[in-house]
C-alpha cells in the first residue's frame, strides 16, 4: 500500500528537519522518496508529521510488571474500558493490561516501545507478553550484571569469558541490549543487603564499578549496537549524584564501537539528588547536567516525576524495600536465582511533599540544563515516575516557562530552596522534544537506520497531531499541547494507519527486535564458558540447562540482528 | 456410637493425587472415599479399619471407608479431597470464593449403608 | 522399534513443574517414567481416555465428531446470558488466551482452580504485596524452611529433594545438615515426620498464631497468653528467635492457611510476619500452587486483563470481587445459565451445593479423561494431554516459566484448537455484535 502525507509540518531531527512543509511518502512498510498514484492521500493541512515515538525504557512486559498487576487490582478499576470491535477490553492506570499499553501507546503516537529490564530466567514470560501486546515494535534489555556468571568473569577479569556468556545469554533469552540494575546490590539483597559502587558484593569479593566496566568492555567488544544501560547504584538516597558521576568517569576510557555512547544512564532523576538525608535532600541536577554537558560518552533519558498515585518496579530490589519502611504501603520482592531480583510498591508522589516537589523539578531540570537534546531522552521510568500518559503534560512543562510557574503555585515550597526549577528560563523547542522522543533515544539503541527518522529506507512509523506548528505558540498555549499530544490524528506503523481520529484502527502485530552477538569474539572462549556455566546448571540452577533458552516458538514476530566482530 | 461436633479437613493424599486423571477407577474410590481418624475415634465409634462411617454435617451426609491415622489429634478426622469430602463441607466462601474445605464441625458414626460410588454419588445431584 | 528417551521432560502435574523427567517411548507410546514421583509418573503414563466426543441425549452420551460437539458448545456459549468458564489450571498458557478471549467475547465469568485453592493467598497479596523469591534461592541460600499448612510429602513429593531441604546448594552445602525444617499442622503429617520441628496448632488458629508471633517479634512477648491456638508461648518465642537468626528463611504456605477459618486474613497475616522479618534478617514466602499451570493462568488472566482469577466480563470489561465473581459464588448464588468446564474438575472439588446447580444447567466439558464432571456435561469434548501430548509453557509455583514438552504424537484436538473453534462459531453465531 502506498501512501502519500501532504501539507504536513515536518520536525525530522534526524534529517535536520526543522518545521518544514513537506510530503512524506510511503511504499509498504517504509518511507520513500515520492509514490505516484498513492492508495491513500492524506492531507495534514499544515499540522505536525513526526516519526513514531521510540519510548527506550519502560515497563511493561514480564514478571514483575505482572506482579504490579496481580498486587494493585484497584490500579486495574481506574482504566476500565470495554472491549469494541477491533479493540480488546483494557485495564489499568500505572500497571495496564497488555491490551491498554498498546492501544495507548499508539494513540500517543509511540510505535517502538522496550521493555527496560527482562530477567533472564523469566524471558519467557516477557516475550508471551509482548506477542499480546500489538502494534508497537518492541525489544527487551536483559539483565546480565548480578548474575553470578558475570561477578565471576569480572572479578577474574576473564573479558573473553564474559563475551561468551553475554552472547550466549542474548541467544537464550533473544534480548537486544545488556541492562544493568544497581549492580551488585540485588545480589547483595539476596541476603538482604545492599551495595555501592565500590563496596565488594558479599560473598563475591569484587565491586560494582569493576562489574559495570567488564560489562561496558564486552558490550564494545562485542559490537552491539546498543550500550550499557545502567540503573547506578544508590537509585534514590539523597546524595547519591557522586555515585552517579563516579560511574560515569568509571566508563570514560572505554571506546565505543559506533557511533554513540559508551553508557546510557537511565531514569536519572532518581540519580541527581543531593543532601545527606530526606531533611536537606536538594536538586544536583545541575551537576548531572554540567558533566553530561562537558562529557560526550554518557547519555541519559530523565525518569521524570509527576504527581499522582503509581506502582514502582525495579530489579533494584533493596531500594524498593527501603521505600516501603518509609511508606509501609504493599511490597512485593521477587529475587530471581543467580540472576537478579525485584522489587515492586505503589507510591504516591504528592506536590505537597517537599521531596516530591523537588524529584518533580530535577527531572525537569535536567532536560532544561543539558545543552544537547541528542544526550536526553523523555522518559517517565513508566510507571515508576508516573505512567507514560504523562508525556503529554510533561512536554507542556519543558516548553512553558507559563506553565511551570503556573505548576510551581501549587507544589511545596521546598522547590524553591532546595531545587533549581524556577530559576530556568529555557523553553525547549519543538526540534528539541522531537530530538527527545524519537532521533535521539533511536540513536542510542543503535537503531537510527529505521527509527525515529522519515528518512528514505527508514520504518515507515509516523504520528500527526492536530497542532499547527506555524501558528501555534507553545509557550502560551500549553493546554492545547497537553490535550493534541494525548491522540493523533494518524498513527502509522510499518506503513499501516493504526489510529485515526485518537481511535485504533488496526491491531497488526508488531516484531520483536532482538540481537545475536557472533564472531570471533563472541565464540573464541564459549567452550570454557559453557563448563562453567554447566556447572551453573548442574548445581545452583532449579531449572535444566536444557530448557533454560527461550524457544522460536516465543518470538513468532522476532527480528534477529546478526553482529558479527571478528 | 455417634461421636459429635469432630473437626473435618480434608486435603491432598499421594494416593488420590497419583489417580487425579483417573477418577472413576477403583484406584480413586480407594484413595478418596475414606475417612481417616485416630486409634481413640475408631474405638469411640466402634469402627475398625475398612468399615462403613457416616459423616454428616450441616449441608449434607456421606459414607465412606474407615481408615487409620495416629497423627490426627483426638475429635480430629480426614477425608482425602474429592467427591465424597465436598458432599459434605461447607459451601460458604468466605467473603473471597472459597468454600471451607477444613475446619467444619462434623459428626461420625458407623453404619452400615453403603459407600456410594462415583457415579451414584453424583447422581444424587441431579435429583435437584 | 526401539525404546527412545526423552530427557528434560517437565512434568505437568503439580505446582514444583520438575523438568528433570525421562520419558520412555516405544512404539509412539510412553513405557516408562524416570525421576518423576507418583503423581507425575501416573500423570505422564497415563490412563483411559475418552475416546471420542459425546453429547448426552436422554440421559445416556452419544458419540459424536468433533463438529457436533464443537458446534452444540458454540449454540449454548452464544445464546448463555450468564456464562462460566471455569478451570484452566492444567492446561499449558496459549489455551489460557484463547479462553479469556472466548470469555470476553460471550461476556463470561472466567475463573481459575485458584478460586478453590490459593485465591486467598492472592487476595492476601492484594492486601499486604508479596515478599517472594524463585525456588533456587530456596535451594542455594535457606537455612530454615517453614512448611506451614501444608504437606509436601503428599502433594508436591520432590519439594523437599530439588528445592528446599535435601538439596544441596551454592551456600548451602551440606544440604539437610544445613537447614532447619519446621512444619506446622493440625496433625502430624507425614512432612511432620521428616522435619525437624512439628508443631501442632488447633484448626483455625493460625491467624492466632501470626499475630503472637508478630507480636513477640515486636518485643511485646509480655502480652502474649500462654498458649495460642494450642501452641505454647516457648514454642511461639522459640520460633521468633530461629526467624531472626537465621540467614535466610522461608515459608511455603499451602491450604491450610487459604481454606480455613480467616481465609485470606490468614495470609495478610503471615505476609506482615514475612515483611516485618525482613527488619531482622532475609525472609520470603512462596505459596505450594497445586497444578502444574495454576500459577500460569493467573499470570495469563493477569496480563491480559489486569485480575488473574474470578473474572466477570459480563460489562465488556473485566470486573473483578472474589467473594462476588468467583465459581462458587456465582454458582450458589444460581446466577450461571451455562458452564464450561476445561482442564479443572469442578465435579470432584466443588461443594455439593454448586453441584446441584450444576447438574441443572448445561454444561460442557473439555478434556482427556472422564471425571465426576462428565457425570455432569451435557457435552463432553476430550483433547491432548497439555504437557506430554502438546507442548506449551507453564508457570511454576515460584512464577518460572518453563516449556513443557511434546512426547507423543496425538489424534485429540487440543484445547487450544477446540477453543479456536468455539470461539470463531461463537462470533459467527452472535453476527460480529
Amino acid at each position: 500500500m502506498t501512501i502519500l502525507i501532504k501539507n504536513g509540518v515536518v520536525f525530522d531531527p534526524a534529517q535536520g528537519i526543522d518545521g518544514e512543509k513537506m510530503d512524506i511518502a510511503i511504499d509498504g512498510d517504509k518511507f520513500v522518496e515520492d509514490v505516484s498514484s498513492p492508495d491513500e492521500v492524506i492531507d495534514a493541512g499544515g499540522r505536525m508529521v513526526v516519526p513514531g515515538g521510540v519510548e527506550l525504557h519502560t515497563h511493561i512486559s514480564g514478571g514483575k510488571v505482572n506482579a504490579g498487576r496481580i498486587m494493585r487490582p484497584e490500579d486495574g478499576r481506574k482504566g476500565r474500558i470495554p472491549r469494541g470491535k477491533l479493540t480488546r477490553a483494557c485495564s489499568g492506570f500505572s500497571v495496564l493490561n497488555t491490551f491498554a499499553t498498546a492501544y495507548t501507546y499508539a494513540r500517543m503516537g509511540y510505535t517502538t516501545t522496550f521493555e527496560a529490564a527482562m530477567p533472564p530466567l523469566v524471558a519467557r514470560h516477557t516475550h508471551e507478553e509482548f506477542e499480546d501486546t500489538p502494534i508497537t515494535d518492541k525489544g527487551a534489555l536483559v539483565l546480565l550484571d548480578n548474575n553470578w556468571m558475570t561477578i565471576e568473569y569480572a572479578k577474574s577479569g576473564d573479558l573473553d569469558k564474559l563475551a561468551a556468556y553475554v552472547s550466549w545469554m542474548f541467544n537464550a533469552s533473544k534480548a537486544y541490549g545488556i541492562k544493568i540494575v544497581n549492580p551488585g546490590g540485588t545480589e547483595a539483597w539476596g541476603w538482604g543487603k545492599n551495595c555501592s559502587i565500590n563496596d565488594p558484593v558479599p560473598r563475591f569479593d569484587v565491586t560494582p564499578k569493576e562489574i559495570i566496566k567488564a560489562l561496558a568492555q564486552v558490550n564494545e567488544d562485542l559490537g552491539l549496537p546498543h550500550s550499557i544501560h545502567i540503573h547506578c547504584n544508590d537509585l534514590g538516597h539523597p546524595g547519591n549524584f557522586e555515585t552517579t558521576i563516579e560511574t560515569y568517569e568509571a566508563l570514560k576510557d572505554i571506546k565505543s564501537s559506533s557511533d554513540r555512547q559508551v553508557v546510557h544512564a537511565t531514569h536519572t532523576q532518581f540519580h541527581s539528588y543531593g543532601g545527606s538525608n530526606w531533611g536537606d535532600f536538594e536538586s544536583k541536577a545541575d551537576a548531572i547536567a554540567d558533566y553530561i554537558n562537558k562529557n560526550d560518552h554518557v547519555t541519559i533519558d530523565l525518569g521524570v516525576v509527576m504527581f499522582c498515585d503509581t506502582t514502582t518496579m525495579t530489579a533494584d530490589g533493596p531500594m524498593e524495600y527501603s521505600l516501603h519502611t518509609l511508606s509501609r504501603r504493599k511490597w512485593s520482592n521477587h529475587d530471581v536465582e543467580l540472576e537478579t531480583g525485584s522489587g515492586i510498591i505503589p507510591v504516591a508522589y504528592s506536590p505537597k511533599i517537599g521531596v516530591n516537589a523537588i524529584q518533580w523539578a530535577i527531572g525537569l531540570e535536567l532536560a532544561l540544563l543539558i545543552d544537547d537534546p541528542w544526550k536526553v531522552v523523555l522518559t517517565t521510568d513508566h510507571p515508576n515516575g508516573c505512567p507514560f500518559t504523562f508525556y503529554p503534560e510533561i512536554i507542556a512543562l519543558l516548553m512553558s516557562k507559563a506553565k511551570r510557574e503556573s505548576m510551581l503555585e501549587t507544589v511545596s515550597k521546598a522547590v524553591d530552596k532546595r531545587a533549581l526549577i524556577a530559576t530556568i528560563d529555557r523553553e525547549l523547542t519543538w526540534s528539541d522534544i522531537i530530538t527527545m522522543t524519537r532521533a535521539g533515544p533511536a540513536k542510542i539503541l543503535g537503531m537510527s537506520d529505521t527509527k525515529g527518522s522519515l528518512k528514505v529506507g527508514a520504518d515507515a512509523d509516523l504520528a500527526i497531531y492536530d497542532i499547527m506548528p506555524e501558528s501555534f505558540d507553545p509557550t502560551k498555549d500549553y493546554k492545547t499541547i497537553e490535550d493534541k499530544l494525548m491522540r493523533t490524528v494518524y498513527t502509522i506503523k510499518g506503513g499501516e494507519i493504526v489510529v485515526r481520529d485518537g481511535e485504533i484502527t488496526a491491531t497488526p502485530h508488531g516484531r520483536t527486535f532482538w540481537v545475536n552477538p557472533a564472531g570471533k569474539k563472541a565464540e573464541a572462549a564459549r567452550d570454557g564458558m559453557l563448563e562453567d556455566l554447566e556447572r551453573m546448571f548442574r548445581d545452583y540452577y532449579t531449572v535444566s540447562m536444557a530448557n533454560y533458552p527461550v524457544q522460536d516458538e516465543y518470538i513468532p514476530h522476532g527480528v534477529e540482528i546478526r553482529t558479527e566482530v571478528n | 456410637m455417634c461421636v459429635k461436633e469432630v473437626i473435618l479437613i480434608t486435603g491432598r493424599t499421594l494416593k488420590q493425587g497419583s489417580n487425579l486423571e483417573n477418577k472413576m477407577s477403583d484406584a480413586y474410590f480407594d484413595a478418596a472415599a475414606q475417612c481417616e481418624m485416630n486409634e481413640n475415634l475408631l474405638t469411640r465409634i466402634g469402627a475398625s479399619v475398612g468399615d462403613a462411617v457416616k459423616v454428616s454435617t450441616r449441608f449434607g451426609e456421606v459414607v465412606v471407608n474407615a481408615e487409620k491415622d495416629d497423627g490426627l489429634p483426638d475429635g480430629h478426622i480426614f477425608i482425602p479431597m474429592g467427591p465424597w469430602a465436598n458432599a459434605i463441607v461447607d459451601p460458604d466462601t468466605g467473603g473471597v470464593g472459597t468454600p471451607a474445605f477444613k475446619g467444619d464441625p462434623a459428626n461420625i458414626e458407623k453404619t452400615d449403608e453403603a459407600v456410594l460410588s462415583v457415579k451414584d454419588l453424583i447422581a444424587r445431584y441431579r435429583e435437584g | 522399534m526401539a525404546a527412545e528417551t526423552v530427557s528434560n521432560v517437565v512434568c505437568p502435574l503439580c505446582g514444583c513443574l520438575c523438568d528433570d523427567i525421562e520419558v520412555i517411548v516405544e512404539d509412539g507410546k510412553i513405557s516408562n517414567v524416570k525421576k518423576a514421583c507418583p503423581l507425575g509418573k501416573n500423570k505422564i503414563m497415563g490412563h483411559d481416555r475418552i475416546k471420542a466426543p459425546m453429547i448426552r441425549e436422554n440421559g445416556e452420551f452419544k458419540e459424536v465428531s468433533y463438529d457436533d460437539a464443537i458446534e452444540k458448545s458454540a449454540q449454548i456459549l452464544a445464546q448463555a446470558k450468564r456464562p462460566l468458564l471455569y478451570g484452566w489450571a492444567s492446561l499449558i498458557c496459549e489455551a489460557q488466551r484463547k479462553g479469556v478471549e472466548l470469555a470476553e467475547e460471550i461476556g463470561a465469568l472466567i475463573d481459575t482452580t485458584a478460586s478453590v485453592c490459593h485465591g486467598s493467598t492472592v487476595v492476601g497479596v492484594q492486601g499486604r504485596g508479596a515478599p517472594g523469591c524463585t525456588l533456587g534461592e530456596v535451594k542455594n541460600r535457606a537455612d530454615l524452611v517453614i512448611y506451614w499448612g501444608c504437606n509436601p510429602q503428599e502433594a508436591h513429593p520432590r519439594h523437599r529433594a530439588r528445592y528446599a531441604h535435601s538439596v544441596k546448594g551454592m551456600y548451602r552445602p551440606n544440604g539437610k545438615k544445613d537447614r532447619k525444617v519446621f512444619v506446622i499442622d493440625v496433625r502430624e503429617t507425614k512432612t511432620a515426620k521428616v522435619a525437624d520441628e512439628f508443631v501442632k496448632i488447633d484448626p483455625g488458629y493460625d491467624y492466632m498464631a501470626f499475630s503472637a508471633l508478630r507480636t513477640i517479634l515486636a518485643g511485646h512477648a509480655d502480652v502474649v497468653p500462654d498458649t495460642v491456638g494450642g501452641v505454647a508461648k516457648e514454642k511461639l518465642v522459640e520460633m521468633v528467635d530461629a526467624m531472626k537468626s537465621c540467614e535466610f528463611g522461608v515459608i511455603f504456605g499451602g491450604m491450610g492457611l487459604t481454606q480455613t477459618r480467616c481465609r485470606y486474613k490468614n495470609l495478610e497475616n503471615v505476609i506482615s510476619l514475612v515483611d516485618e522479618l525482613n527488619a531482622h534478617t532475609k525472609f520470603t514466602l512462596i505459596p505450594m500452587r497445586g497444578h502444574y499451570n495454576v500459577n500460569g493462568s493467573g499470570h495469563t488472566l493477569a496480563w491480559l486483563t489486569g485480575y488473574p482469577f474470578a473474572i466477570d466480563f459480563s460489562r465488556g470489561y473485566a470486573w473483578y470481587n472474589p467473594g462476588e465473581t468467583a465459581s462458587n459464588d456465582v454458582l450458589l448464588r444460581r446466577e450461571v445459565d451455562a458452564m464450561m468446564a476445561i482442564a479443572g474438575d469442578p465435579g470432584a472439588h466443588f461443594p455439593g451445593e454448586s453441584l446441584r446447580h450444576m447438574a441443572k444447567i448445561p454444561l460442557i466439558q473439555i478434556d482427556p479423561y472422564a471425571n465426576p464432571t462428565t457425570e455432569l456435561a451435557d457435552i463432553v469434548i476430550p483433547t491432548a494431554v497439555s504437557g506430554v501430548e502438546v507442548d506449551g509453557t507453564a508457570y511454576r509455583m515460584d512464577g518460572v516459566p518453563i516449556r513443557t514438552r511434546k512426547v507423543v504424537e496425538t489424534e485429540y484436538l487440543t484445547d487450544e484448537e477446540v477453543l479456536e473453534r468455539i470461539l470463531t462459531r461463537v462470533r459467527e453465531l452472535k453476527g460480529g455484535n
